[in-house]
């Protein structure tokens, strides 16, 4: 094989100064004039390393999610155990740190795990979509039906948490007595409205879809999926998947049939 | 056999183009799908009409030359190359569709052929290796271990058809590209450009207008040669690697 190599080599080395290929009006390659743009430059501008910036940011989220739906499950051990939980919240890290930082710095990461995700979804959806304008006149079912929906998916998910922290949050659109710190009040109020069930429960369905591919195709970007470990991260996915679906809906499932009251 | 076919004609990269419907008769099942289309084209050509354009060069599934999207699949049904699908994968009476490899980054030249040297400038970006040339060296010279060698073997079974790219949802060029990068990064050979490697290629790769990678893979699904969709994951190993070490340099 080495032959074969060397006399590519001879074939296909690109001069330097006219290498061709390059589509008019695109930046030259800088690696090949010699002078590479900064890491964080690199890594923005690539299709790979924007997918990496997602697979990042979305294990942050993701992690922050497991986190999430533990808190939650407090609510089954009665007011006391899930209000208490929230006040820990604001306190955690004291006294190294005052009143609600911790938490800031929680809501400070998060917010930009979110834009940066959004953003190089929003950049790399444009690009795919550029990349295959024509379509097939014979059309035929492509990919898992969470690996098609993780666009829409993600919209659906991202106006869901702006009802989400409006509604639990701020208190905004919050259907009853919005009181601070009292969670255990507050979800059973969203939760008595059937709108609130519907749109959190879609909300959780998607959260579970955009895991299931999510999860798996981060650890492909990462560099982190080879051939034998690939059972291993699909059913990793699909467990998380699973728990984070069934744990967040068990609590509005609650609250309608009454279990929490 | 006798078959309905549905091809796209483009009279060239300019024009508009449409599905034409044909009727081809006396179809030997075991035809391969190019002497299938041979036979229309030489009906075509005693009827006095232009010939439907098609790429095929070895016949035998090991140059990447043929290119045709049949019935939704790129090369059709079977896990192969056009060239090496035959006619006994059909039915008598069957309707099929043919049409052209579907990608920004790959534009209709003219019916079904389209221009897909965008991967030879993927493969000119770093896809070799930089060596003194003369007689072949001693094969023991370098030790390449086993796992390694079938690694790149593996690799280097691509024929760089774009099936990969015209599969994609995104026309994406993650197989094609990932499968060049692995087959040299693995090899002694390959190791002193390994990172200007993936990165060149990386960066041609996107230049082109190809796609990102959403991991649906379809790809691998329908390459003709099985290059695995992991192949995806192990570039995105280089290309980080390489970004850390280039920017500690």
């Amino acid at each position: 094989m080495a032959p074969t190599v060397i006399s590519m080599a001879l074939a296909t080395r690109p001069d330097k100064d006219t290498a061709p290929g390059k589509a008019p009006g695109k930046r030259p390659s800088p690696a090949r004039s010699g002078m590479r743009p900064s890491l964080v430059r690199s890594v923005w501008d690539s299709t790979i390393g924007k997918k990496t910036v997602m697979a990042v940011s979305g294990l942050i989220m993701l992690g922050y999610l497991v986190a999430h739906m533990i808190g939650n499950l407090k609510i089954f051990f009665g007011p006391e155990d899930i209000n208490e939980y929230a006040h820990w919240l604001r306190t955690m890290g004291e006294p190294v740190l005052h009143y609600e930082w911790a938490l800031w710095l929680v809501r400070i990461v998060l917010v930009a795990a979110v834009v940066l995700h959004a953003v190089s979804a929003y950049q790399l959806s444009r690009r795919d979509i550029k990349a295959r304008p024509a379509k097939y006149v014979h059309k035929r079912k492509r990919a898992s039906y969470a690996t098609r929906t993780m666009r829409w998916g993600g919209i659906i998910l991202a106006l869901f948490i702006v009802w989400h922290l409006l509604d639990l949050t701020t208190g905004t659109v919050h259907p009853g007595e919005f009181e601070h710190l009292h969670p255990y009040q507050n979800i059973i109020d969203t939760f008595s409205t059937w709108y609130s069930n519907v749109i959190y429960i879609v909300a959780v369905v998607a959260v579970g879809l955009h895991v299931r591919h999510g999860f798996w195709s981060a650890a492909q970007t990462l560099g982190a999926g080879n051939a034998r470990r690939d059972k291993v991260l699909k059913a990793t996915a699909n467990a998380l998947a699973l728990v984070l679906t069934l744990g967040f809906v068990s609590v509005p499932v609650a609250v309608m049939t009454g279990v929490v009251s | 056999m006798k078959l309905t076919l549905r091809v796209w004609r483009q009279k060239n990269a300019g024009a508009d183009g449409a599905m034409s419907t044909y009727e081809v008769d006396g179809i030997s099942p075991d035809m391969s799908f190019l002497e299938m289309l041979d036979t229309l084209n030489e009906e075509l050509i005693v009827k006095g009409e232009d010939p439907v354009a098609f790429d095929h060069d070895c016949r035998e599934g090991i140059c990447g030359a043929c290119s045709l999207v049949i019935n939704g699949d790129a090369h059709g049904p079977e896990r192969t190359t056009s060239c090496q699908l035959h006619m006994r994968s059909f039915q008598d009476g069957d309707t099929i569709d043919v049409e052209p490899w579907r990608a920004a980054a790959f534009p209709v030249v003219k019916d079904l052929v389209v221009d897909r040297s965008a991967f030879d400038r993927i493969i000119q970006a770093g896809g070799y290796i930089t060596a003194p040339t003369g007689a072949a060296p001693e094969a023991h010279a370098t030790p390449v271990p086993k796992p390694d060698a079938d690694f790149a073997f593996e690799h280097a079974e691509c024929i760089g058809c774009g099936a990969c790219v015209a599969a994609c949802p995104n026309g994406s060029a993650m197989l094609f590209t990932s499968a060049k990068v692995n087959h040299l990064n693995v090899l002694p050979q390959g190791s002193p450009e390994r990172e200007t490697r993936v990165l060149d290629m990386v960066d041609q790769m996107d230049a082109e207008g190809f796609g990102g990678c959403t991991l649906t893979g379809e790809c691998a699904t329908a390459c003709p040669k099985g290059i695995p969709l992991p192949s995806i994951a192990a570039m995105n190993k280089e290309w980080l690697r390489a970004q850390r070490r280039v920017a500690r340099r």
